[in-house]
Parts: C-alpha cells; sequence; structure tokens
C-alpha cells in the first residue's frame, strides 16, 4: 500500500525543498513518524510539545478533512493523497 | 520598521512566536507555522497626535469614508484611494427595540439605545467586504501583482471582482458551486472569472491555498490576508465616532471565519491606546445560523478549540465550517464577558423580515442570524436593554432574494377601477383580520 504526503511551501525549508514523498503509512501516526524519520526539523512544526497537531496545521485525505473521516482512527486507503495545508487565519490582538 | 518601501509604520508579525516578517505577501509564519498579523509603530502615531497631524479633529475634517482612518490602516507611503468605501450610517432602531424587547411603562421602547451599523448600503458593493478588499488592493502595485483572487461566499467575490475592475486589475474568483445566482451574476458583471467549485467554501479556499503557492497572485483573503483583515477595523472605527467618540456596551457581531469580531475589538483597543475614546467594558457577541455555528458551539460548550462542521444553512456568506480565526473569535467573546448564539433558518427569514418591516432595512442572511441572534440574548438576559448595544448589519438582501422565494404570494392584478380597488381593499381588510383573530386564538 503507498500515499503520497504533499508538503506545503512554507514548510519545504525544513525538507530541503521536497514537495511530496510516498510512503506506506496506515494511519496519521505512522505518516508523523515517517516525517520525523526522513525530516526531523519539520517535527516541531507539525506538532506542539504535547504531540498534538499544530492548530493552524489542517490535514486533508484527498478532499476531506481528516477530522471528519475519524482524525487519528482514519485507516488510509492505497493512493489516498493527504495535504497537509496552512490554516491562514489574521489573528489580533 | 523594514517594509516594501521602507517608509511606514506597520509590518507583519507572528501572532504566537512575535517574529517580524516586514510587509510582503504572506500571511503564515514559515517559523511556527502560525498566523501573521499587521502591528504598528504607535509611537510614530502618537507623535502624528501630538504634531497635531492626526486626531479626532484632523478626522473629523476628512471626506466621510474609511480612508479618515488611514493612519491605522496599512497603506503604502503616497497610497491614493479610488474609492471612497465605508462610512456607513449607525443610528438608532427603536421600532426594532420594541419588537425584540418590549415598551416600558411610559411607551417608549425598553431598548431605546439599541444601534444598527448599516452595512448593506457599503459601497462599491453592498457589504462590509468593501472594506477589507480596498484594504487589501491597496498592496497589489508595491508586490507586483497585477491579478487579484479569493475564495469567497460570495459578498467578498463582488467585491473583489468591483475594486479589480475599478483599478483595472484581473481578477480570478473560486465560489461554491451553489452560490445564490445574484451572487454569482454580481460578480461576472464586473469582468472577473468566475470559478464555481463543486464543493462548500472550505473545500474552495483549501483549493485557493494550494493554488496561491503556485501563482504569483495576489490572494486577498490568502497571502494578503493579514493587510485584508485590517479592513475590518475601520467597522469599530465608525461604531466610536458615530456614537460621538465612545464605546458601546455590546456589539453583536455576523461570523462566518470569524475575523470581524476580533478586528472591531482590535479597533477599539487602538482608540483606547491612542486616548481618543475612554477606556470601557465592552462586550462582543457572536451570532452564527445553527447550520453552521462552530464557533458558537465552542463558546456555549466551553471549548477554546474549533471542532469543523459540515454547513447546511440558507445563510451561505456564514457557511464556513472551518473558520480560519475561529480561535482568535472564541478568545475575544471570552475575554470580553460576551457570549455567542445561533439560530435556525426560519428564524432568519423570520429576522430578515423584521428588521425590513421595523426599521426598512434589506439585509441578506447574515443580517437575520444577527438580527435573530440579538433577540435571543436580550430574552437570555445577556444583553439588558438599557445598555447601548450595536447590530453589524454586513450585506444587503437584494443579492439573497431567493431564500424569501414562497414567503410573499403573488398579488392578483385588478382593473383599473375605484370599485375594484375598493373591493380590493375590503376583502383584503377581511383577511388581515381573520389572520388576526386566528392569531390571537392560537396565542390564547
Amino acid at each position: 500500500m503507498a500515499i503520497t504526503i504533499q508538503i506545503p511551501t512554507a514548510l519545504r525549508r525544513h525538507t530541503a525543498g521536497v514537495g511530496s514523498i510516498a510512503c506506506a503509512a496506515t494511519n496519521l501516526g505512522e505518516l508523523f513518524s515517517v516525517l520525523d524519520e526522513k525530516f526531523p526539523e519539520l517535527k516541531p512544526h507539525l506538532r506542539d510539545e504535547a504531540g498534538q497537531v499544530r492548530r493552524f496545521l489542517n490535514i486533508y485525505v484527498n478532499e476531506e478533512d481528516i477530522r471528519f473521516l475519524g482524525g487519528p482512527a482514519y485507516s488510509f486507503q492505497d493512493g489516498d493523497e493527504v495535504l497537509l495545508v496552512p490554516s491562514i487565519a489574521g489573528g489580533a490582538n | 520598521m523594514s517594509n516594501h518601501d521602507g517608509n511606514c509604520n506597520y509590518q507583519l508579525r507572528c501572532r504566537e512566536c512575535g517574529r517580524s516578517w516586514g510587509n510582503q505577501p504572506r500571511s503564515i509564519c514559515h517559523e511556527c507555522f502560525s498566523p501573521l498579523e499587521i502591528t504598528y509603530d504607535y509611537d510614530a502615531i502618537h507623535s502624528s497626535i501630538a504634531q497635531e497631524r492626526f486626531g479626532r479633529e484632523r478626522i473629523a475634517q476628512r471626506a466621510p469614508n474609511m480612508w479618515r482612518y488611514s493612519e491605522l490602516l496599512p497603506l503604502p507611503a503616497g497610497f491614493e484611494p479610488r474609492l471612497p468605501v465605508g462610512f456607513t450610517p449607525l443610528f438608532q432602531a427603536p421600532r426594532l427595540a420594541e419588537r425584540l424587547v418590549g415598551k416600558k411603562s411610559d411607551g417608549k421602547a425598553a431598548a431605546r439605545n439599541l444601534y444598527i451599523k448599516n452595512d448593506a448600503v457599503c459601497l462599491p458593493t453592498l457589504s462590509f467586504k468593501d472594506r477589507v478588499v480596498a484594504v487589501a488592493l491597496a498592496q497589489v502595485s508595491a508586490f507586483g501583482f497585477d491579478t487579484v483572487s479569493c475564495s469567497s461566499t460570495g459578498n467578498l467575490a463582488n467585491a473583489v471582482a468591483a475594486h479589480a475592475a475599478r483599478l483595472g486589475l484581473k481578477a480570478w474568483i473560486f465560489i461554491p458551486s451553489d452560490l445564490e445566482p445574484a451572487k454569482i451574476l454580481g460578480t461576472q458583471v464586473f469582468g472577473a472569472n468566475v470559478v464555481r467549485i463543486a464543493g462548500n467554501y472550505d473545500q474552495v479556499n483549501r483549493l485557493c491555498s494550494q493554488i496561491a503557492e503556485e501563482r504569483h497572485w495576489g490572494f486577498v483573503n490568502v497571502n494578503l490576508r493579514p493587510y485584508y483583515a485590517e479592513g475590518s477595523k475601520t467597522v469599530g472605527f465608525e461604531i466610536a465616532e458615530q456614537l460621538g467618540w465612545r464605546l458601546p456596551d455590546n456589539v453583536v457581531v455576523p461570523m462566518a471565519g470569524g475575523s470581524l469580531i476580533t478586528k472591531i475589538k482590535k479597533a477599539f483597543d487602538e482608540l483606547i491606546k491612542l486616548g481618543f475614546v475612554e477606556d470601557k467594558p465592552v462586550k462582543f457577541f457572536g451570532a452564527q445560523a445553527t447550520g453552521c455555528s462552530p464557533i458558537s458551539t465552542a463558546v456555549k460548550t466551553g471549548s477554546a478549540e474549533i471542532e469543523p462542521q459540515k454547513p447546511a444553512t440558507i445563510a451561505r456568506s456564514l457557511a464556513i465550517g472551518n473558520p480560519a480565526d475561529g480561535h482568535y473569535a472564541i478568545k475575544t467573546i471570552k475575554q470580553s464577558g460576551g457570549w455567542s448564539e445561533d439560530v435556525s433558518d426560519p428564524e432568519v427569514i423570520d429576522s430578515i423580515r423584521l428588521l425590513a418591516e421595523t426599521e426598512g432595512i434589506f439585509t441578506e442572511t447574515a443580517g437575520g442570524v444577527t438580527v435573530g441572534t440579538a433577540g435571543k440574548l436580550y430574552r437570555q438576559d445577556r444583553i439588558l436593554p438599557e445598555e447601548t448595544t450595536v447590530l453589524c448589519i454586513t450585506g444587503n438582501g437584494l443579492k439573497t432574494t431567493d431564500v424569501l422565494a414562497g414567503v410573499y404570494e403573488a398579488e392578483r392584478p385588478i382593473a383599473p377601477k375605484l370599485a375594484e380597488f375598493e373591493k380590493y381593499l375590503h376583502e383584503t381588510l377581511d383577511t388581515v383580520e381573520v389572520a388576526k383573530e386566528a392569531a390571537a386564538t392560537v396565542g390564547a
């Protein structure tokens, strides 16, 4: 089984410019393990100190927000394309 | 501070880690992935006030549009506005107040300090989105864009298309395919390229984030978002000035992405910081449609985080299930002591009609959400009748007439004869009386 992970431009400085990788992760936990191993510098940008996905990072599987698919419990299917997309917020003091 | 022209008093700063990014088309901190926002050199602004180049009297001498607050907006040096956007009416709404709260023993409306901020007549495209687009597009020349773009639930599409036409820019507008026909037509008419996406707004927005990485386009709500969002502050500046340079007790704001409510708060904070208004507590109340209420749900359940929803509401301009500024909107509401409520689609329609019948304002569905929510907040005693309360009406009802289809019967034509009219009037009044009696019976 193979899935593809798309990495946004904002994070490619931590992946030596790599924008896409294929891997055999079967769920979100394994996906992060793959990314941690290949790109150690990326880890703190994806998850906080408690290991939670960062607030401003959205993860899509094909066209769907992974939270609608069960989040960490979702089992990736062969051919899934996983998008890491920054949440665009303005913020305010 | 550094910036694209090296001569301005604002720049981008990360909301979370505090890193500065100068001025560039960027909305995300590449260090920590958090949102960027505009910060100002308030010492320089204080200096302008001390030298009487800026201040309440100076503002009063300027043209009645939102550019009168230019010192508090991220505008390039030498910027010349091409459109007189904003400075929409703020006025008391006694007949609406009477219907929402009732009368006092002297026969006057109990909530006599209820105000409407009416951006249903904001120019040029009849929604508050003209404000944010005007500020975002002030940067396109400095950033070298000849094409502008956005993902939109309708009002933003109209505004980007119109402002782009005025500035001679190419426009690519991405919308959910089920948008109201008037909002699609009201975008196409300006010559914009309209791309209908078979998906909801959140999917359109995600796609635009990807396109923004591939093309050198100015996406007002992606790579220009920090600048764009600052335009919302002008609603807050105007409310304060139009109340005689004082702040209200409460503001009720419709929420889609959640940015507007946070920026009205920022506007009030800046006015306090600069000494333009007296410091006082203001409660912020958020309004959503029940069919898409991720922010109000979080507020009501005590959560600090957003659980995304699949939108299912007629209030399509508010149908954002994963609101980008949701976290900050929750924080703004909670820290102010405010609250958030949501209303059903039938309540939205009733509220559109109520505002129209009492105050002569035809608002779109988002305005119905705001009015319906305000009624709930009064009934819950979260807003008290004697308090000064401002309802933000952000869009025009002529854009969403489809939601009223079937509400009003088509009147039968009558012959052009006085006798025919008298007969018609008699029948009509009889019908009204019968309806009143039926309502009284049901209510008894």
